[in-house]
């Protein structure tokens, strides 16, 4: 059996930087994922489809532009819907502190903010990845 | 859930999941191709290959878009590399088809080669299978053309395509390649760039050296995907190339060719899976790399005994 874990890395919202989830998803390939990247301003839509359409264990958004207390719980939801139950949604970006608490409670499982190694997102996947 | 039936009932999770069973090699996978296979053959397959960075997903999301504006449905299989170091890969290719994400009509996946010994195009071919039951149109299956791995996947397809850019050296680079006698149809893509007439000449000199054209000589289309020029014509020449092998009967002698390979493949698979399996339980296999560490054996004996003792 050569199961893999399949993470899509996604960009929501308006903003053009990808460097972030470029090097993630550089760390994640170096890990042995197979990582999926859709590239920038994907609506919520597009990256539950996306998700749905390559079956991933992971979700993961990167977002810098300050609109994820509304983008992040709508992927979440619309993800949810397809009947992905059981992948593992994670966030990161420019998040402030006192937002995590709501993120989480929408169901972003992970939330990794500016300076966390890239080690450390490898190892809440392994260990949270269904 | 059952998930050939769901799928057959039209649901793209089922399809999606159907894949990853191929892929992971989950045992349900059989059972599934099992039930899938009854609903498969009505597809037009399309192979499209050709060297990195030559716009083969730009190529293939024009192709789609036409393709759906003349009612057709879509499926799409983009295979790219695994690095053969950490087993990892990313598979970027959507990054050029996102405008098709949202259209109910169009199915992609993704799909990393995973260094499998030869077992890629059988997984490949399974997946074009699973999509055809779902009852796409037509499959296009997208994959870096170097290597015998990636010509055993588009040697699945009814018609292949082989995509080219100018600049990519002289006429020499073309023949070491041997991509040549796997076109169909050729496309030379960024034909709005400088040599794309001489790369177009020298195609044609090299396709006038080829003595096994009987009845097809493969046609050269040059596009700018980018701009979708050139797309219309394409199609002609992909749907003429298919029509020709229906009306002569190439595509029947391809799709038996396939199916006979097919049996073969999974057979050695099979057998392979089965043989390794049983010698990796008895736990003997470190005792034959050992023996022949000490040059006491050699892997030829060993294996002949094996095969000897499976066989009683």
């Amino acid at each position: 059996m050569e199961k893999r874990i399949r993470v899509l890395v996604a960009k929501p919202g308006l903003d053009g930087h990808d460097r972030g989830a470029k090097v993630v998803a550089r760390a994640l390939r170096d890990a042995g994922f197979e990582v999926i990247y859709t590239g920038l301003r994907q609506t919520p839509e597009q990256i539950a489809e996306a998700a749905l359409q390559e079956d991933v264990n992971v979700v993961a958004m990167s977002i810098l532009s300050g609109a994820h207390p509304h983008l992040f719980p709508k992927i979440v939801k619309l993800v949810r819907e397809k009947g992905l139950t059981d992948a593992l949604i994670i966030g990161g970006g420019v998040i402030p502190e006192g937002d995590i608490p709501a993120l989480k409670e929408a169901g972003v499982a992970g939330v990794f903010t500016p300076g966390t190694p890239t080690g450390d997102i490898i190892k809440f996947i392994k260990e949270n990845v269904k | 859930m059952d998930i050939a039936q769901e799928l057959l009932n039209g649901s793209r999770l089922a399809l999606s999941r159907a894949i990853t069973a191929i892929e992971n090699e989950y045992d349900e996978a059989t059972d599934i191709m099992r039930k899938l296979y009854p609903h498969t053959g009505n597809a037009f397959v399309l192979g499209i290959t050709g060297p990195p960075g030559a716009g083969k997903s730009t190529l293939t999301d024009r192709l789609a878009t036409a393709y759906r504006k003349m009612g057709k449905t879509v499926g799409i299989i983009a295979v790219d590399p695994t690095s053969p170091f950490s087993g990892g890969a990313i598979l970027g290719d959507r990054i050029r088809m996102n405008d098709l994400t949202l259209d109910e009509g169009v199915f992609i996946r993704s799909m990393g080669t995973r260094g499998s010994l030869g077992g890629l195009s059988q997984k490949t071919a399974d997946a074009v299978k699973a999509m055809d039951a779902f009852g796409k149109d037509i499959i296009f299956v997208e994959t870096v053309g170097v290597g015998q791995s990636e010509v055993d996947i588009v040697k699945a397809a009814d018609t292949t395509m082989v995509v080219l850019i100018p600049g990519m050296g002289d006429d020499i680079q073309a023949i070491k390649a041997g991509i040549l006698e796997i076109g169909d149809v050729f496309a030379i893509n960024k034909a709005d760039h400088d040599g794309a007439d001489k790369l177009n000449i020298e195609l044609n000199m090299m396709l006038d050296l080829d003595g096994n054209m009987n009845d097809w000589r493969p046609p050269i289309q040059q596009v700018v995907a980018s701009q979708s020029k050139g797309i219309d014509e394409l199609i002609a020449k992909i749907e003429e190339h298919y029509a020709h092998i229906k009306e002569n009967g190439q595509l029947t002698i391809r799709r038996t060719e396939r199916t006979r390979n097919e049996i073969l493949d999974i057979l050695h698979g099979s057998i392979g899976g089965y043989i390794t399996k049983k010698i990796v339980a008895t736990g003997k296999l470190d005792e034959y790399v050992q023996q022949i560490k000490e040059h006491e054996a050699d892997p030829y004996s060993i294996v002949s005994g094996i095969i000897k003792d499976m066989l009683k």
